[in-house]
């Protein structure tokens, strides 16, 4: 590849990288969040205890948390063709990357919760807040330098997932890695799509960071 | 005002923590529960505003009966319930003035409406300046104080306090019992307050519950009690080495310390008055104790149905020896 060429495909592959991860990212948040909050829920001397609804979702979390993610992506394959119609590409990749880390979150949302102190979810209580203003304007509110931890962290084991997502044809850092760097023995590719994972990285851990530290009032 | 009738609450792990428990706590009054931890004392407290459901018995507040409430009208009826915390339970995430305003968005006050709330109520409990303060910026007592403003946010009539002061160094403790005091007086606020300090009952309380095992022991104004033969409520307050030593006489007084009823003893029966342990104190404004002697002399059966006639409790340690022979006292 020459430096033009090399440019160009460098710029897809971190533009295909971000739009993987910026997508699965949302949707991640969008499906873990509550799952997060209902494990705690659920849970003996929660909001809403439920010990069925609460072993069962235990249970799905834990499934999607023990399958290695190159397995999970080859398996759910019939799903991701349901969802998008193909199964290669940067869309189809969209899914497994999100199925993959909505049972990651979950746990971490689940943690940032029961860090929140009892006493103040029973004084809400006494007050007379329901359950959903409970969890809206307490739970919620309180967990939040935990609920953008957990994401940062998630956001993290995303990217680097995606690299992984290059084997069906998802495009990306980790695919260009592969393709030029790896099987065509080009160590410039190698060297370059390295150092700026490790930059995107960096970035998003301390963009999170910061953003957790600013939201803090304790 | 809070009437509490055979409550009893069993754990689901067979631990009886109410067994029983009648309480009646009169509007306008400040009454203390006291008791090692342990006693029952917080879950009688939680049982008050259904945090904690009673296995049996009801729960009375202000004419309504919580224990037969549904949900949404036990929610309701909470907003009546102010509830201070031992360790505050304030929203970290919000500021002081968001802290007061939370139970009024519970109530549903408009935004305005809310505003002008919490200003009166950081002003009642002097934190005009920390409206915008996180709680983690506050000490011990002004954290303490927003909980109180926020318990009074929507206008209750009764508060409950679970052991406020317990967290608070001994000076903060008497300004935020000097704040329920005032607030007791001005608002002719019902408290119903929970602690294992005795000092709390001696400055803050005009009746006073003692709990022992998830029974109430011993209920009553605070200077009735004492007058009562045997009170536990007297022995914690005016404690003195126990057991009392062979020969002994224990005098309570309950508002006759300040009579010179020993030197009248002496002069009036001419006999020897060894005091071997007292403790006293202005307990309401009225002047208590307990004062532990030994009485001897020819005329000192004299000396005790003196004392017995001016109204003081006695309580006669056998003497020596009196055990040993089976011999009942004189």
């Amino acid at each position: 590849m020459n430096d033009d060429e090399l440019l160009r495909a460098l710029a897809q592959a971190t533009a295909e990288t971000g739009q993987m991860v910026v997508w699965s990212a949302l949707l991640t948040l969008l499906l873990g969040l509550p799952l997060g909050v209902l494990l705690v829920a659920t849970d003996r001397g929660g909001l809403v205890p439920a010990p069925a609804a609460r072993a069962v979702l235990g249970g799905v979390v834990n499934v999607g948390r023990s399958l290695p993610f190159i397995v999970l992506m080859v398996a759910i394959l019939p799903f991701t063709r349901l969802v998008t119609g193909t199964t290669i590409g940067t869309v189809a990749a969209i899914v497994p990357l999100t199925l993959g880390a909505v049972p990651f979150y979950a746990r971490l949302v689940e943690t940032a919760l029961r860090e929140v102190d009892r006493a103040v979810v029973e004084a809400a209580q006494a007050m007379g807040a329901g359950r959903t203003r409970i969890v809206a304007r307490v739970l919620l509110p309180e967990a939040l330098p935990g609920l953008v931890a957990g994401l940062t962290v998630t956001v993290v084991a995303l990217i680097g997932y995606s690299a992984m997502a290059g084997a069906i044809g998802g495009g990306g850092l980790g695919d260009l890695a592969i393709r030029y760097g790896y099987q065509r023995f080009d160590t410039t590719v190698m060297v370059i799509t390295v150092v700026l994972l490790v930059a995107v990285v960096q970035i998003v851990q301390s963009l999170g960071d910061l953003v957790a530290r600013r939201l803090s009032h304790r | 005002m809070i009437q509490l009738s055979s409550v009893r609450k069993v754990y689901g792990n067979g631990v009886v923590a109410l067994d029983g428990v009648d309480l009646d706590v009169r509007a306008g009054e400040i009454h203390g529960v006291l008791g090692r931890s342990g006693a029952g004392k917080s879950t009688l407290l939680r049982c008050v505003n259904l945090l904690e459901r009673p296995t049996g018995g009801t729960v009375t507040v202000d004419g309504r009966e919580l224990t037969a409430l549904g949900q949404a009208e036990l929610r309701r009826a909470r907003r009546g319930i102010g509830m201070i915390h031992q360790h505050f339970a304030l929203l970290s995430s919000r500021t002081v003035a968001g802290n007061v305003a939370f139970p009024l968005e519970v109530a549903g006050v408009p935004r305005r409406e809310r505003a002008r709330r919490v200003g009166e109520l950081l002003e009642l409990v002097d934190l005009t300046g920390k409206a915008s303060a996180y709680p983690a910026q506050l000490s011990g007592g002004q954290k303490q104080r927003v909980g109180i403003a926020r318990a009074l946010a929507a206008r209750p009539k009764v508060l409950l306090s679970d052991e406020a002061t317990s967290a608070l160094d001994p000076a903060t403790t008497q300004s935020i019992l000097a704040l329920l005091g005032r607030l007791n007086a001005e608002l002719g606020l019902t408290i119903l307050l929970i602690t294992h300090e005795m000092h709390v009952i001696k400055a803050a309380c005009d009746s006073v519950s003692i709990m022992t095992d998830g029974r109430i022991a011993e209920t009553g104004p605070v200077a009735g009690l004492v007058a009562r033969p045997g009170s536990l409520l007297t022995r914690e307050i005016f404690p003195l080495p126990e057991p009392a030593p062979p020969g002994s006489v224990t005098v309570t007084f309950a508002g006759r310390a300040d009579e010179p009823i020993m030197s009248t003893l002496v002069r009036a029966f001419d006999v020897d008055v060894n005091i071997l342990g007292g403790s006293l104190e202005e307990l309401a404004g009225v002047p208590m104790g307990r004062l532990r002697v030994r009485i001897g002399g020819e005329r000192s059966a004299e000396a005790l149905a003196y004392l017995r006639k001016r109204g003081l409790l006695l309580d006669e340690a056998a003497p020596a020896g009196a055990a040993l022979l089976g011999e009942g006292r004189p």
